[in-house]
Order: C-alpha cells, then sequence, then structure tokens
C-alpha cells in the first residue's frame, strides 16, 4: 500500500501506515452546499500520537467522521490497516470500527443504568466476544486506566475525570489499531485534562496509536505530532512533509515523544506528568478534579 | 499488504441481544409497565372471557354429566293433522319391559290451574302447568326435594301438591308451612314439597304437581301421559331410544317425540361461546391500543437515545444490529405485557370458577394465541421504530446533542 514500506522504524514494527487519507474531499449537498474538506491528505503509522488541531469549521470533526468510517468521503480514499474503507460495505465498515478503530468522545457516551465493567465490556459488543471474555479483558482494561478498583462502580458515582477513563478503556478493549479522541479533555477542568493528557501519553508510550482532535493548542503543543486545519485544508503539519519521509516518520514517534511528554507536562502540572505510569496520578487528579 | 479482507459481520449472540433489548426497560421501568399495561389488560380481557366460558360449558357439562346423560323423555307429538296426539295410558308400563330401561317415570297435564287464592282473577295463572305426576319422577328427571315431602301412595289420592321451583316462586311460596294450601282447579289443595330447579326437565320447575289418583279424582284429568321420563342402561341408550318410539306407541309411533335432554344441553352449552363475541371484540381493542402504547414508547425511545444508537454504530454496530435491538425490545414490552395479562386473566378465570364451583379451563388457545398475538404485536409496533433508528446516521445520531 504505502509506498514507503522500507522505511527504518526504531522497533521494526512502529512503521506501518495504520491510517491513510488520499486527497481526500467532503461536500455535503445542502443548498448552498458546503465543502468541508478540500483535498486532505494524511498519513499516521503505528504508534504516533498525533493532534489534529483547528478552530471551529476548520472541518477537523469531519475528518474524524471520516477517519473513524462513520461517514464516507465525497472524493478520495480512506485507508485503515491497509483496508480501503471508501469501497467497504456499511457492514463491512461497521466490522471494521468494531475491531481496529477505538472511539473516546467530549460527552463520555457511557450507560447509565450498567456498571463501569459492563461499559467497557460493550466495547467487545459488536466484536462477537463472548460476555465473560469481553468482562475479564474489560477488567484488565479498566486496570490499566487506573480504574482496576472502581469495576463495580456506576458512571455517575465517577468524577469526570474518571468517567473519560473509563471511557478510553472502552475504546482499547479491543487493542484497536488506532484510537480516535474527539476533544477528550472538552468536558474536564484543566487539571482533569492534564491528567487524561497523561494517561494518553503513558498508552502511546506503550505501543497504541491515539489520534486527538482538538481545538485546544495548549493541548496539542504537549502531543508529538501536531497537523493544523483550517478551511478544510491541512495548513501545517509537524511530520511534514505530507508523503512521509522515513526520518520524519520515525522521529516524532519516538524521538520526541518523551520529551514531549515530560517538559510541557512539567510547566503545567508536576504531579501528573512526574509519573506518566498511569496508576498513581488518576487517583490523585480524580480528588482534585 | 493484505490487500482487501471483506470482514467478517457477526451476528448478536442470543445472550447479547437480550441484554441490549432489555436496556430500555431496565432503564426506564415505569415508562416500560405503563406502555406494558395496555397489551396487559388486551391480554387479559382476551383470556378471562375465553377461560371464563370454557370453566363455565365444563361446569354445565360436569352438571350435566352428574346428572347423567341416560335420560331420554318421550312426549306426545302432532297426528297428521295437526292435533295433539295422546301417549296411551299403558306406555309407561310397555317402556318398562325393555331391558335396559331402570326407571320409568311419568306426568300428565291436566287443563286445570293453579292460584294463591280464590281471589286472584282467572287470567293470572301465571303460565303454570298442573299435572298429574307419578311418585318417584324428582329421581327420574335429575332433581330433588328443596322443602318438604313429595308424593306418596297415600297423599297422590288426595288434594295435594307438590311445586316446581319456579311454580313456588310464581305462586309466591317460599317455604312450606302446616296448612299451606293453593287454589286449584276449583279447590283447596294443600302443598307438601317443593322441587329443586331440574337441569334437565326445566319443564317440571313451572308445574304444580298432583298424584294421577287425585288428578283423575278432583280436576277431571283423562290419566294419559303426556311426557314420560326415562332413565336406561348409559351404554345402551341409543338402543332405548330407537325403539321408545314405537314401544310407547306402536299404533302410531310417528306421534311420538323421543329426546334426550343432555344432548340439548350440551348445544346450548356451546352455542353460549357464541354470545362472548362482544367482549373478545372489546379485548381487541384494548390489544390495538395498547399496541399503539408500545409503538409510541419506542418512538419517544428512539429519538431519546440517539447517542446511544450512534454510540453503538461507533463501536461497530451494524444497521442490523440496531435494527433488532429495538425490534427485540419492543418485542420485549409486549411480551411482558403479555405474560402479565395471561397471568392476570388466569387469575380472573380461576377465582371466578373457584367461586362457581366450575373446574378450571383455560383453552391453550386463549393463552398460546394470546402470548403469540403479543409477539406479532410487539414485531408491527417496533418495526417503524426500529428502522427509523437504523436509518439514523452515526454521525447525526452522535453530534446531535
Amino acid at each position: 500500500m504505502s509506498p514507503d514500506m522500507t522505511a527504518p522504524g526504531m522497533t521494526g514494527t512502529a512503521t506501518a501506515p495504520v491510517l491513510e487519507l488520499r486527497d481526500v474531499t467532503k461536500t455535503y449537498p445542502s443548498t448552498p452546499p458546503v465543502t468541508a474538506l478540500r483535498g486532505v491528505s494524511l498519513t499516521v503509522r503505528q504508534g504516533e500520537l498525533v493532534a489534529i488541531v483547528g478552530p471551529s469549521g476548520s472541518g477537523k470533526t469531519t475528518l474524524l467522521h471520516l477517519m473513524g468510517t462513520l461517514d464516507r468521503p465525497t472524493t478520495g480514499r480512506v485507508l485503515l490497516t491497509g483496508l480501503d474503507a471508501s469501497a467497504m460495505t456499511d457492514r463491512q465498515v461497521a466490522r471494521l470500527r468494531a475491531t481496529r478503530i477505538g472511539f473516546v468522545f467530549q460527552q463520555f457516551f457511557l450507560a447509565e443504568h450498567a456498571t463501569v465493567l459492563d461499559n467497557v465490556a460493550d466495547g467487545l459488543l459488536y466484536a462477537g466476544t463472548p460476555y465473560r471474555q469481553r468482562r475479564e479483558l474489560a477488567a484488565e482494561a479498566l486496570s490499566s486506566v487506573g480504574l482496576g478498583e472502581r469495576l463495580h462502580a456506576r458512571p455517575t458515582q465517577l468524577s469526570g475525570g474518571q468517567r473519560q477513563r473509563v471511557a478510553i478503556a472502552r475504546a482499547l478493549i479491543g487493542r484497536p489499531a488506532i484510537v480516535l479522541a474527539d476533544e477528550p479533555t472538552g468536558n474536564l477542568d484543566h487539571a482533569t485534562g492534564q491528567s487524561i493528557l497523561a494517561l494518553l501519553h503513558a498508552l502511546h508510550d506503550r505501543g497504541t496509536t491515539i489520534l486527538v482532535i482538538t481545538h485546544d493548542r495548549e493541548i496539542a503543543a504537549h502531543l508529538p505530532r501536531q497537523v493544523d486545519m483550517l478551511d478544510g485544508r491541512i495548513v501545517a503539519d509537524t511530520a511534514k512533509p505530507d508523503t512521509v519521509s522515513p526520518a520524519a516518520a520515525a522521529s516524532p514517534a519516538t524521538a520526541v515523544s518523551p520529551a514531549a511528554a515530560a517538559s510541557p507536562a512539567t510547566a503545567v502540572s508536576p504531579a501528573a506528568a512526574a509519573s506518566p505510569a498511569t496508576a498513581a496520578s488518576p487517583a490523585t487528579a480524580a480528588r482534585r478534579g | 499488504m493484505t490487500g482487501l479482507i471483506a470482514p467478517v459481520v457477526r451476528r448478536l449472540r442470543p445472550s447479547d441481544l437480550g441484554r441490549v433489548a432489555s436496556v430500555g426497560v431496565r432503564t426506564r421501568k415505569v415508562r416500560a409497565a405503563l406502555s406494558a399495561l395496555g397489551i396487559a389488560i388486551g391480554v387479559a380481557a382476551l383470556v378471562a372471557v375465553l377461560g371464563l366460558s370454557s370453566s363455565s360449558q365444563a361446569g354445565l357439562l360436569a352438571q350435566i354429566d352428574r346428572l347423567g346423560t341416560n335420560l331420554l323423555t318421550v312426549t306426545t307429538g302432532k297426528t297428521m293433522f295437526g292435533d295433539t296426539a295422546e301417549l296411551p295410558k299403558q306406555a309407561p308400563s310397555m317402556i318398562s319391559r325393555i331391558g335396559p330401561v331402570t326407571q320409568v317415570q311419568q306426568t300428565g297435564v291436566t287443563t286445570a290451574k293453579a292460584y294463591r287464592s280464590p281471589l286472584i282473577p282467572a287470567i293470572n295463572s301465571n303460565g303454570l302447568s298442573v299435572q298429574a305426576a307419578s311418585l318417584d319422577l324428582p329421581r327420574a328427571a335429575g332433581t330433588s326435594l328443596a322443602q318438604g315431602r313429595y308424593l306418596n301412595a297415600a297423599t297422590a289420592r288426595e288434594p295435594v301438591a307438590v311445586l316446581g321451583a319456579a311454580a313456588a316462586e310464581r305462586l309466591g311460596i317460599g317455604r312450606i308451612r302446616v296448612g299451606q294450601r293453593i287454589w286449584v282447579g276449583g279447590q283447596w289443595f294443600y302443598v307438601t314439597g317443593i322441587l329443586r330447579p331440574g337441569v334437565l326437565a326445566p319443564e317440571i320447575d313451572t308445574a304444580v304437581l298432583v298424584g294421577f289418583p287425585a288428578a283423575e279424582r278432583y280436576l277431571g284429568f283423562g290419566g294419559y301421559p303426556s311426557t314420560i321420563y326415562v332413565r336406561a342402561d348409559t351404554s345402551q341408550v341409543d338402543a332405548v331410544h330407537g325403539v321408545l318410539g314405537a314401544t310407547a306407541n306402536p299404533q302410531a309411533p310417528s306421534e311420538v317425540n323421543v329426546s334426550k335432554p343432555s344432548d340439548a344441553l350440551v348445544a346450548r352449552a356451546a352455542a353460549q361461546s357464541a354470545f362472548n363475541s362482544l367482549f373478545l371484540g372489546l379485548g381487541a381493542v384494548a390489544l390495538l391500543v395498547g399496541a399503539i402504547g408500545v409503538a409510541n414508547t419506542m418512538v419517544i425511545s428512539v429519538l431519546e437515545r440517539r447517542p446511544e444508537i450512534g454510540l453503538r454504530r461507533a463501536l461497530g454496530a451494524t444497521r442490523g444490529h440496531i435494527r433488532i435491538q429495538f425490534l427485540a425490545e419492543a418485542i420485549l414490552l409486549a411480551v411482558l405485557g403479555g405474560a402479565a395479562g395471561v397471568a392476570a386473566g388466569v387469575a380472573a378465570t380461576a377465582i371466578y370458577a373457584t367461586t362457581k364451583d366450575w373446574s378450571i379451563v383455560i383453552p391453550t388457545v386463549a393463552w398460546a394465541g394470546g402470548f403469540a398475538a403479543t409477539i406479532l404485536i410487539g414485531a408491527v409496533a417496533g418495526l417503524i421504530p426500529a428502522l427509523r433508528a437504523a436509518r439514523m446516521p452515526p454521525t447525526q445520531a452522535l453530534w446531535s446533542l
């Protein structure tokens, strides 16, 4: 698929493209037609932590819809782990979402009547995993986001930061190829938001590919790679040029990441940044939030 | 590169379908209960109507069985000129010679009328007949004495009367007192007994019974029997039925009517259920209203749960997954209502049947049909909301807040 398969990766598995957009446009058929994306090309490689940043109306939400296969491009192609989603039927893209994409939303979207464990287990409902196994994996995912002690709590008993951790666990449970986070800190106060970002960094350090959509430049600045959008186009990409060179692709994901994770976090919240190992920080963050 | 692998779409496991279908019911219990209530009322009405009519039929049949299905009655028919024929006086004794016949009793209609007192105008005869009756009539006709004594060999010769149940009521005689008398055929008759209602021989209920000798002596009765009550071996009833006419009146067998009252009652019991169609109709209307209630609940539910629908699509649900979830939820609502309705209908039937001493009969068609109907109703009521939920684009569902 990718023309630069020869690119040397830092660990040998880190360079496979997970998500590719090729000259994607999206026009909504209203009167007058609204063009939200005007020829966007973007490649996200395995193990990357990317911020898509832009003001309202820049097309970043539309971009999220297309990357998440929740909507289809007007022209151009969207490839996930090498599979061309634009050529698939509705059932096939649903299967793609069930197995290869994890979503994290600003509003969390947790079911209030169900326990935290069941909420997370629902992340594998449509992948066909048996109930018992889903719950086992959910318990694992929850302990990996620092909520291993609150498996049987209801979302209403949790703080906002904890709820977002539950949502992140739900996105992670199926070990998706990529996690798409839409303004993951948008409903949280600043300190709690920082702890969520620290969690994303920690997950990234363990090899999870994460793409964060945000309007907040400060948040984006903490992330290894930033893609700036304006008026339906990518106007800047720290991993430029867009057809990624091997060096550029490797560097943000590997060399830059630890530094970027450590330095801004230190400036803002030393406690959260000092321990990227998530188990310790969420508790303090939750108490503060 | 792996190229284009078409991912396999999985169906929800039945247990998972049960889980997602019960989300609405579990989270909004009051609303679910209220919308299921309409269905419950409809099903309860249907089950109770069918159950009660079957139980009452069963009760009637059981009563007929108790009274015996071996009673045959011989009555006077018409001559070929249309006059009322007469049975020969010897008919009872000839009938009693038929082998399987165990009892023969007879009544004869007199021309006399019975009144409470001589002051009552002659026209107010209350539709009562005065009949001569043989001495063991109540047992053969399937009734018995409610009060007092029946005629015996002595009182049959005297101006003494026994009243049928309806006759006693119409004459205003509630209980037997010493010296109680009525005005029959121009003279006083003493009342010695009142019969219970006769299910197999309702004609006796409206009769004032006197002895044959007394009827001949005081009321100018000719002594011809008009109805002969015959009991035969149960296994031989049909054979006896066949020869009864010719035996009762060998000269003119065609002027004799032979009937089996229990058959008529069975037919009447069956015909009673036709009267239930009104209640069945009301039950069907309640079901329809219940179905509309379920549909309404589901439409609102789909609107309210757009974020949930969007989330499920994001988690990998196909349109089919969403459709089946809401369809199953509607069916679940209807079935919950249906189960409650069947239980209520059965309970109502059981309580009423117990007070009436009937056996409790719930026809399979009532409870199984009621249940099947609710599944169908749920599916129909949930169809449009489920289609709307499935058609909703995931982006619109998720970002509609």
